[in-house]
C-alpha cells in the first residue's frame, strides 16, 4: 500500500503530512526545552551574590561547538537544495559534512568538555570560616571594588581519597589561578582563554566547607541544570546524525531513483528537527558560557 | 520571502528551476555567516560590562545585579534574533502555510504559561 501525502499536499491541511508533524512534534520539543530553561533561569536569577558559579566553562570549546553547529545547519539546507535541483552527487556531499559536524559535536563534548569537569573540584566555604581563606578568595578587594564575593575554591583535588574518607580532615588543591592570585585585577572578571591549574597547593579544612565536591551533577543547581540540559541537547544530536546516516544508506538513494521529491521531503523534516537543536544550543550557549 | 517551489515536470522548465534554488542557495550562505559573526558578537559583549557602560552613559550608580541583568538581557536579545534567523530562513518560517503558524501560536501560549508557572515559585510561601 503507498503511504498518501508524502509529496502532494492534503486538501484541508495545504500540506504534506510529515510536515505537520514534524512541527507538532517540535511543538513538544519546545515545552520539553522551555520547562528546563525556565528551571534553569529562575535558579539563576533567584541566586545570591556570589553563589552562582561563572567562567567554569571553556568559552573557546563552545563557540567552536557552535560554530560546527551553525555550520551543519547550513549544510543540510544546502543538501536538502541539492535534491530540490536533482543532484544526487552535491546532497551525497553536504549529507557528509553534516553528519561529520554532528560527530565532531558531540566527541568534543563527551571526550573533553564533560571529562574535564569530572576531574575539577570545587569547596564552598562556611560563611563564617570565609575570612579564614581570605588569601584565596580576595573577597576585601572585591567588595572595594562593588563586586560580587567568592565563596568557592576551585581547582584540583591532591588528595582524592578525602572525598569518601572521614578520617582525613582536610582537602588540599591545585589552585586555580582565580584562587590563587584573588586579588589581581586581571581575575575579576573570567578569561576568555582558560588559564591553566596552578601549582600553589592550598589546604582547607573539612570543618570549614559547607559543601565540596568534584564538577558533577551534585556539585550545584549550576552543573545540575549544565549537565541535564546540554546531556538532553547532545542526546538530539546523536537522534539527528543516526536520521542522517539513514539518509545516506542504498535504500534512500533507490527512494530518490524512484520519486526524489519524496526523499527531498525526508531531509526537509529532518533538517527542520536538525535546526530546531541549532536553535536550542543558540541558547545554551550564551546562558551557560557566557553569563 | 518565497521558498523554493517544488520542482516541475516539465524538462525545459527544470533548468529555469534549478536557477532560481541557487538563488536560495546564495540566501542561505548569507544567513549561516550573518549567524557565524553573531556568535563572534555575543562572546565579545559578554566581556563588556554593560552595568558600567549605562552608568556613565545615565550618570547613575548600577548595582552589580542590575549589571548583570543588564548583560543578561543583551545576551538573550541577540540569541532571539539568531534564533530568529534560524527559524525564519532555515526553517523556512518566513514564508509558511497557515496551519503551521496555528501550531506555533498555540506553542508560545503553552511555552509561556510555562514560565509563568515556574515564576509563581518565587512566590511559594514555603520556600520564601
Amino acid at each position: 500500500m503507498e503511504i498518501p501525502y508524502t509529496v502532494s499536499a492534503r486538501r484541508d491541511t495545504g500540506l504534506w503530512n510529515a510536515k505537520i508533524g514534524i512541527w507538532l512534534f517540535l511543538a513538544s520539543e519546545v515545552m520539553l526545552f522551555g520547562g528546563l530553561f525556565s528551571a534553569y533561569i529562575f535558579l539563576r536569577l533567584d541566586a545570591g551574590p556570589g553563589e552562582w558559579p561563572h567562567g567554569l566553562l571553556n568559552v573557546p570549546v563552545g563557540t567552536m561547538n557552535t560554530a560546527i553547529l551553525i555550520a551543519s545547519s547550513v549544510t543540510v539546507v544546502l543538501a536538502w537544495a541539492a535534491l530540490k535541483m536533482r543532484d544526487l552527487t552535491r546532497y551525497k556531499i553536504y549529507m557528509t559534512l553534516t553528519i561529520l559536524c554532528g560527530v565532531t559535536f558531540l566527541v568534543v563534548k563527551l571526550s573533553y568538555e564533560w571529562p574535564q569537569k569530572f576531574e575539577h573540584f570545587g569547596a564552598f566555604i562556611k560563611e563564617d570560616a570565609l575570612g579564614k581563606y581570605e588569601q584565596y578568595l580576595g573577597n576585601r578587594h572585591l567588595l572595594e571594588k562593588g563586586l560580587a564575593p567568592r565563596k568557592e575554591i576551585t581547582g584540583h583535588l591532591h588528595n582524592k581519597e578525602a572525598l569518601n574518607d572521614p578520617n582525613i580532615k582536610e582537602y588540599e588543591i591545585a589552585l586555580d589561578p582565580v584562587n590563587a592570585d584573588p586579588t589581581n585585577p586581571a581575575m575579576d572578571r573570567p578569561h576568555f582563554w582558560p588559564l591553566p591549574a596552578t601549582d600553589k597547593i592550598a589546604t582547607i579544612e573539612k570543618e570549614d566547607v559547607q559543601y565540596a565536591n568534584m564538577f558533577l551533577p551534585k556539585h550545584s543547581a549550576y552543573f545540575a541544570s549544565y549537565f541535564t540540559i546540554t546531556g538532553l541537547h547532545g542526546a538530539h544530536v546523536l537522534g539527528g546524525v543516526l536520521v542522517f546516516c539513514y539518509m545516506m544508506v542504498p535504500a534512500s538513494f533507490r527512494l530518490y531513483r524512484h520519486n526524489p521529491e519524496h526523499l527531498a521531503n525526508r531531509v526537509e523534516v529532518a533538517g527542520l528537527f536538525w535546526h530546531f537543536v541549532d536553535l536550542v544550543w543558540i541558547f545554551v550557549f550564551p546562558l551557560f558560557y557566557l553569563l | 520571502m518565497n521558498n523554493p517551489p517544488d520542482i516541475s515536470p516539465v524538462e525545459h522548465e527544470t533548468e529555469e528551476y534549478a536557477h532560481q534554488v541557487q538563488a536560495h542557495v546564495t540566501k542561505y550562505l548569507m544567513v549561516g555567516g550573518l549567524l557565524l559573526a553573531f556568535t563572534i558578537i555575543t562572546v565579545a559583549l559578554s566581556y563588556v560590562d554593560f552595568g558600567a557602560v549605562l552608568s556613565h552613559l545615565f550618570h547613575t550608580n548600577l548595582s552589580e545585579g542590575q549589571g548583570r541583568k543588564a548583560n543578561v538581557t543583551v545576551a538573550l536579545l541577540v540569541a532571539t534574533f539568531k534564533a530568529g534567523l534560524v527559524a525564519a530562513i532555515f526553517m523556512h518560517l518566513a514564508a509558511e502555510k497557515r496551519l503551521i503558524y496555528r501550531v506555533l501560536i498555540f506553542t508560545g501560549f503553552f511555552v509561556l504559561g510555562l514560565f509563568w508557572l515556574t515564576y509563581l515559585a518565587w512566590y511559594d510561601p514555603v520556600h520564601r
